[in-house]
């Protein structure tokens, strides 16, 4: 199989599609329809997984029975109400929509910087995020700001890391890919800097567990009140991407091509780059720096669905959630009744994913 | 119709063009011809809206380019660039040349039954529509061309831009392509190295040397050695081949020059 810089389209997935006649485009539904219902089963069986097991059936029964009132009689345990309602199911539809603001943000950031390597966390809003959970945990900065002041002081460093990124990667009212790369890479270090500063001025040992814990990424503060708040924002972003779907197409085609079909590239790279790093920074406020998700899945949904975006960002989505929900899963049970942060399960199944990528990439790259 | 005047950019200290019109008359096939840095490239950039002109004014159809928003540009002109993606994302021929319809859709549209009618008409015209499936990555050069050229033909544009389209092709694949682009009838504006081919294929030619015109015209007119020798440097002969002319060139007149006086 030739490989290029890029990625190809997989031969089993160019098999796999079915092509009508006389079409010129490649169907892909019945691959996307069956990420969907995975990603959908997943969340199911995921919920009911951990130190205490709750059957799928019994799952849906409390779901059922705080959503719609059916059945109105409870059947099970109260602490397995207690368990899936309280804990589990917003720790698992946060991991849902995190991985797909993840792997959706890659798709579009690897399309917009034309880097195969391009992940969500090379905008520096992630170090952004970081400062200012660091800041909070460590300082009470912004304790005001009512009981999710860690959240919310993350989501103001990741808007603050944002601001300086695009004002040291203008130039002209108009943003290139490299200068974005470089601006992103130098936020990152002086943020990351400032938050290992703002550790050792703290002093205390807990205070730095608890800030190398929200670093690593987890899903472990996930609950009702900021849900809500994460899949508005989240999905308004995956729902902007999906709509310049066709311009993600033409940048990756190089900045020629687009203005060749009438798109600007250079505004519709900063529209997109804003839009995408307020995904990133409420993915982050929510749930910490959870690693490779965003440079491993779309190389995968790549493989499922071909590289046209109109296919991509949904199966992107549809994959990130389902790495993240298993890779959470396997968090809180290889180790039980210890948890480890979510980030490092990511990484240690990332790392070889990464590798494996680099190995297909051409010589001359 | 597209007409520029009096087009001047400089970029940097240097002025890249300088007091350049130029216009064309619908389906003719207008020629930019030039040294390497003679702002042929340039030009066409400017003719397309890419670049600004520091002074001067470039016409689509009466109206001046910058008031045009990039996808009205885009319904009237296509643009053939000049380095047609090699793709690194792995995108098949067929989804590439249905971008071209991107400009008749808004955003949130699909492309419609008479999108994929359009793309693979467009495939047909340029011989290549046995290919929809493969990968962009998977043809070669000259293919790889005419798929350029296909999505310029999707999107339905009157006119067309190319900016040496017959760069990296082999002789064969060089006079396809220009066979091809002059069979389609457009009003079309080429940027070309290879004088005869420039000779062959256009009506018309404009020659520039360091961002000015030197001499516009029909082929016989521009082609003759007492204008290139000047501009290129370098001995032209024009040779007669039944009905055809041919050019021919020898040594580099400096040369000449240099060792008539040494």
């Amino acid at each position: 199989m030739s490989t290029d810089s890029f990625t190809v389209v997989p031969h089993a997935a160019a098999s796999a599609a079915v092509t009508p006649a006389r079409s010129v485009a490649i169907r892909r539904r019945p691959v996307l329809t069956t990420l969907g219902v995975l990603s959908l089963l997943s969340v199911v069986v995921a919920i009911g997984l951990g130190p205490v097991g709750v059957a799928p059936d019994v799952v849906l029964q409390i779901i059922g029975h705080h959503t719609v009132g059916f059945p109105e009689v409870q059947t099970w345990p109260d602490t397995h109400d207690a368990i899936i309602w309280e804990v589990r199911l917003p720790r698992v539809l946060l991991g849902a929509i995190v991985g797909a603001a993840l792997g959706v943000v890659g798709v579009a950031l690897q399309a917009v910087v034309r880097n195969p390597l391009a992940e969500p966390y090379i905008l520096g809003v992630s170090s952004g995020a970081s400062t200012g959970a660091a800041a909070a945990i460590l300082f009470g900065i912004g304790a005001g700001l009512g009981p999710e002041s860690v959240s919310v002081m993350a989501f103001l460093g990741s808007l603050g890391a944002l601001a300086l990124m695009l004002a040291l990667a203008r130039s002209g009212g108009r943003i290139s890919p490299s200068r974005m790369l470089v601006a992103g890479v130098a936020v990152s270090y002086l943020l990351s800097a400032t938050t290992s500063l703002l550790i050792l001025f703290a002093d205390t040992s807990e205070g730095a567990r608890a800030v190398m814990f929200w670093l690593l990424g987890s899903l472990v503060n996930a609950d009702w009140s900021t849900l809500p708040i994460g899949y508005a924002g989240i999905g308004t972003g995956i729902a902007i991407v999906y709509w310049w779907r066709r311009r993600l197409d033409l940048l990756a085609l190089g900045d020629d091509t687009a203005l060749a079909a009438g798109v600007d590239p250079g505004r519709t790279r900063l529209v997109l780059i804003v839009v995408v790093a307020l995904c990133v920074g409420c993915a982050v406020s929510l749930s910490g720096g959870i690693g490779f998700v965003g440079l491993a899945v779309p190389h995968i949904a790549r493989r499922f669905v071909g590289p046209v975006h109109r296919h991509l960002v949904p199966a992107a989505a549809a994959v990130g959630a389902l790495v993240l929900v298993w890779a959470d899963v396997a968090a809180r049970m290889v180790l039980q009744p210890r948890e480890l942060p979510i980030g490092v399960v990511t990484g240690v199944l990332g790392a070889p994913v990464l590798v494996a990528l680099v190995r297909k990439l051409p010589h001359h790259t | 119709m597209i007409a520029a005047s009096g087009i001047e950019l400089r970029l940097g200290a240097v002025d890249v063009l300088s007091g350049v019109d130029l216009s064309s008359r619908p389906g003719q096939v207008v020629g930019l011809i030039g040294p390497n840095g003679s702002g042929k490239s340039t030009l066409l950039r400017c003719l397309y809206g890419i670049l600004r002109a520091d002074r001067g004014a470039v016409l689509v159809d009466d109206t001046t380019i910058e008031s045009l928003s990039r996808r009205t540009i885009a319904r009237s002109i296509s643009l053939v660039e000049q380095c047609a993606p090699v793709d690194g994302i792995g995108i098949s021929v067929g989804e590439f040349v249905l971008l071209g319809r991107h400009v008749h859709r808004g955003d949130h549209q699909g492309f419609t039954a008479d999108d994929h009618r359009i793309a693979l008409d467009a495939l047909d015209r340029v011989g290549v529509s046995e290919f929809a499936h493969r990968g962009l990555h998977e043809i070669s050069g000259g293919e790889r061309q005419r798929v350029v050229i296909a999505r310029c033909l999707a999107q339905r544009s009157p006119m067309m831009l190319l900016d040496e389209p017959t760069n990296h092709l082999d002789i064969r694949f060089q006079h396809e392509i220009l066979d091809l682009v002059r069979s389609l009838g457009l009003t079309t504006i080429v940027v070309l190295h290879d004088l005869n081919l420039a000779n062959r294929y256009c009506d018309h030619l404009v020659l520039l040397d360091r961002g000015r015109v030197v001499r516009a015209g029909g082929p016989d007119e521009v082609l003759q050695p007492g204008v290139l020798e000047p501009v290129y440097g370098i001995e032209v002969r024009r040779v007669a081949d039944g009905d055809d002319v041919h050019m021919a060139f020898g040594r580099s007149t400096q040369l000449v020059g240099a060792r008539s006086s040494g």
